[in-house]
């Protein structure tokens, strides 16, 4: 054996040691691409910065495998310390009380400088209780944007960016002409641009009580005229293609950034695949709205996750979770992160940072999901979403649509049928948290 | 011919079954049984608070439209699954079992698939015959068919029935082939000699005989289609779209994992088993009886 090479066992064996006496948070996520990235050096950043806790990131999937994968975990009573939750997993999990530590109690309990007024209430109001406690730690939000193909708006004599459904329509209609022969425009996750943001963005409700942030004995709503008219017409285009349906989740944006689709509804937090893939003219901006309707725009409500704190762990870990939170909510960091991901920035003082660096002025896209958060003082209709068994019945609302799209059924008895299916999950939910 | 075995010692027997009965308890009955208690439950989805509700998920159940269509699904998938699977493995094993320059490469090549995981078997597909990505998606585009496994029930169905077949012709192929090689030649040449064709020797002689060996592979068939294409049916069309490729199997896991509606879902296990029970009685009662051994 030469010398280098015990020198270098010598080495691991010194380091494993000092590994040994760390403790591990297991984090679990569901972010891909760029926003995986992120993740990763958001986790050796935190590992490098100390020494006693070792966070371990693993990716679990989409939002509802990831979700699922903590939920089983949890029932084999091998859940991890950390859980990313997509926004409408989290009626799921304030209902599982025993099974989530709140992070309110858990920062109180180790000790960890924490001020909740420190956060944008915009954002923490989706993760509080009514008496404003924190039960979950905003991670990455978003919202909806509208992520346009400037280059191909031009070859196809588009000058403007469509603000109007109309408008959208027409441009649609134009690109096709000029070649985008099999999507006009398109959307991921389709519910949520069709039916949960569209109701909020149009100040209709998605379902009664408040849309159940005022209790969970809410019924859905979005079978009203307006929904039924506005899957008719995304019906009758589907037929050629000028809008064409992509699946429920974001598994086909890459239609975006390979340029198939010059219209594409997105999250915003699309951006950080868009710089890293879009080889055009690439821009964001609000979400179309239909201008006949009083009130539209109104506001749009907030998508991406939070992170949830499992229950049941010890003393020591929640310390180290809690620190890790305090170095999440770091101004510098999070000005960063919201700056390279597109999602939001948590903390007043990231945003207030960001607006007097002059960042917006340079980098529209960042804004525009804040923009269209804030446009009005939010109503019964768009303060956000509290549905439970939301993850299971977005797939019932998807099949609807599909059923819709796929000339099956017409729209006004697919989006019933919806309704209609989604009400009796929101009874047994009911009915098991109680 | 005496046909029981003797034992002298009275515990080496059951010395001997006990391996088998403890994984049959393990792994079946004891999943089985619980399964029976869950479906009685309304749990959430966590476990943390449970009621009993007696028949409930059940009625519940009973009263899904989708519940039905499930149920046509899967027979629609499983019949064309074995019925494909079946015919093409007997026409592979029928020429495979020929003399052949290399033959032997061919049936190598041709068990491969079995190897290939479900879930690597449908992602596998989905390149192919994605819409937008797919290689063999564009030859049918250009052919003017408006392929969209996404949103054309028919077109997802197809791409399932298509993969899983692809996935089981190697099983049934091997078995086949080994039927068609015990098959002694004597009787296959006293037939030519006798002036029958190819295609009446195959037909009146190969395949009853053959009978015990097709008997065996769809029993295996129906219960692969039923439980093991679950991996295909995730990766490739996820039950859409509409629900119009959800099988009772995948509905099972839909509802279940997806959904935490554990009560429903174990109601639907149960319904399940019972109905691959009596399949599988049924093909022992009935079918075996013609079946020439």
């Amino acid at each position: 054996m030469n010398k280098p090479f015990l020198a270098a066992l010598a080495l691991g064996l010194a380091t494993s040691t000092s590994a040994f006496a760390q403790t591990e948070i297991q984090w679990w996520h569901a972010m891909t691409g760029a926003n995986n990235d992120v993740i990763n050096r958001l986790a050796d950043e935190f590992n490098a910065s100390q020494k006693d806790y070792k966070v371990v990131v693993s990716y679990k999937g989409q939002y509802a495998d990831t979700l699922n994968a903590g939920i089983a975990a949890f029932r084999a009573n091998n859940a991890p310390h950390i859980l990313q939750v997509f926004e409408v997993g989290t009626a799921t999990m304030m209902g599982a009380k025993g099974a989530v530590k709140p992070v309110y109690q858990m920062m109180a309990e180790t000790g960890q400088a924490f001020d909740p007024k420190a956060y944008l209430p915009t954002i923490t109001g989706y993760y509080s209780t009514a008496k404003g406690e924190m039960l979950s730690f905003p991670f990455n939000s978003s919202s909806m944007v509208m992520w346009v193909n400037r280059d191909e708006l031009k070859k196809a004599g588009v000058a403007e960016i469509p603000k109007t459904w109309p408008e959208v329509f027409a441009a649609a209609k134009k690109l096709k002409a000029a070649g985008h022969e099999t999507c006009g425009f398109s959307s991921a996750w389709t519910t949520w641009a069709m039916l949960e943001q569209f109701s909020a963005w149009h100040n209709l409700p998605l379902a009664t009580k408040a849309n159940g942030l005022d209790g969970f004995d809410t019924e859905l709503k979005f079978n009203s005229p307006v929904h039924v008219k506005h899957l008719q017409t995304l019906v009758e285009l589907q037929k050629d293609k000028t809008y064409d349906y992509s699946g429920r989740a974001s598994a086909s944006e890459g239609r975006f950034t390979s340029g198939e689709c010059a219209i594409f509804m997105n999250s915003s937090g699309f951006l950080g695949n868009v710089k890293a893939n879009a080889k055009f003219d690439w821009a964001a901006a609000p979400m179309p709205y239909y201008p006949d309707i009083a009130g539209a725009p109104q506001n749009s409500i907030i998508g991406g996750a939070s992170l949830w704190v499992m229950g049941g762990k010890s003393a020591d870990e929640y310390k180290g979770v809690a620190k890790f939170f305090t170095f999440l909510s770091d101004t510098d960091r999070q000005a960063k992160l919201h700056q390279e991901s597109g999602y939001l920035p948590i903390t007043k003082a990231a945003y207030e940072k960001t607006k007097a660096s002059g960042f917006y002025e340079k980098n529209p896209a960042n804004q525009v999901p804040l923009i269209e958060l804030t446009n009005k003082e939010p109503t019964e209709n768009s303060r956000g979403l509290r549905l439970g068994n939301m993850v299971q019945m977005r797939d019932v609302w998807s099949e609807e649509l599909e059923a819709a799209l796929a000339g099956l059924k017409s729209p006004q008895a697919a989006l019933d049928a919806a309704v209609e299916r989604g009400n009796q999950m929101l009874r047994q939910f009911e009915r098991t948290v109680r | 011919m005496e046909k029981r075995a003797l034992f002298s010692s009275k515990i080496l027997p059951y010395a001997l079954l006990l391996p088998q009965l403890v994984i049959t308890i393990i792994f079946f009955y004891l999943p089985a049984s619980q399964a029976i208690w869950q479906s009685f439950l309304l749990e959430d989805a966590f476990g943390l608070s449970s009621e009993f509700v007696g028949f409930e998920n059940y009625r519940h159940l009973f009263g899904q439209p989708e519940y039905y269509k499930a149920m046509v699904t899967t027979v629609v998938f499983s019949t064309s699954v074995a019925i494909l699977s079946l015919s093409c493995a007997l026409l592979l094993a029928t020429q495979a079992d020929k003399q052949l320059r290399g033959g032997e490469g061919y049936k190598t090549l041709l068990i491969w698939p079995y190897a290939v995981a479900p879930a690597i078997a449908g992602v596998l597909w989905i390149f192919m015959f994605h819409p937008t990505l797919g290689t063999l998606a564009r030859p049918i585009k250009a052919m003017g068919i408006d392929w969209n496994p996404m949103l054309n029930g028919k077109h997802a169905m197809t791409l399932l029935v298509l993969s899983a077949t692809w996935k089981q012709i190697s099983y049934n192929f091997l078995f086949f082939l080994a039927g068609l090689q015990a098959i002694p030649k004597s009787v296959i040449e006293a037939a030519a000699i006798d002036g029958a064709s190819p295609l009446r020797r195959f037909w009146t002689i190969i395949f009853p005989l053959l009978s015990p060996t097709t008997f065996f592979l769809i029993v295996v068939n129906i219960v692969y289609v039923f439980f093991d294409t679950f991996g295909i049916i995730d990766a490739v069309t996820g039950g859409g779209p509409a629900g119009q490729t959800t099988t009772l199997v995948y509905k099972v896991y839909a509802d279940g994992r997806l959904g935490g509606d554990l009560g429903g879902s174990a109601a639907q296990s149960v319904i399940l088993m019972i109905i691959v029970i009596a399949l599988t009685a049924v093909q022992f009662r009935y079918i075996e009886r013609k079946v020439q051994y």
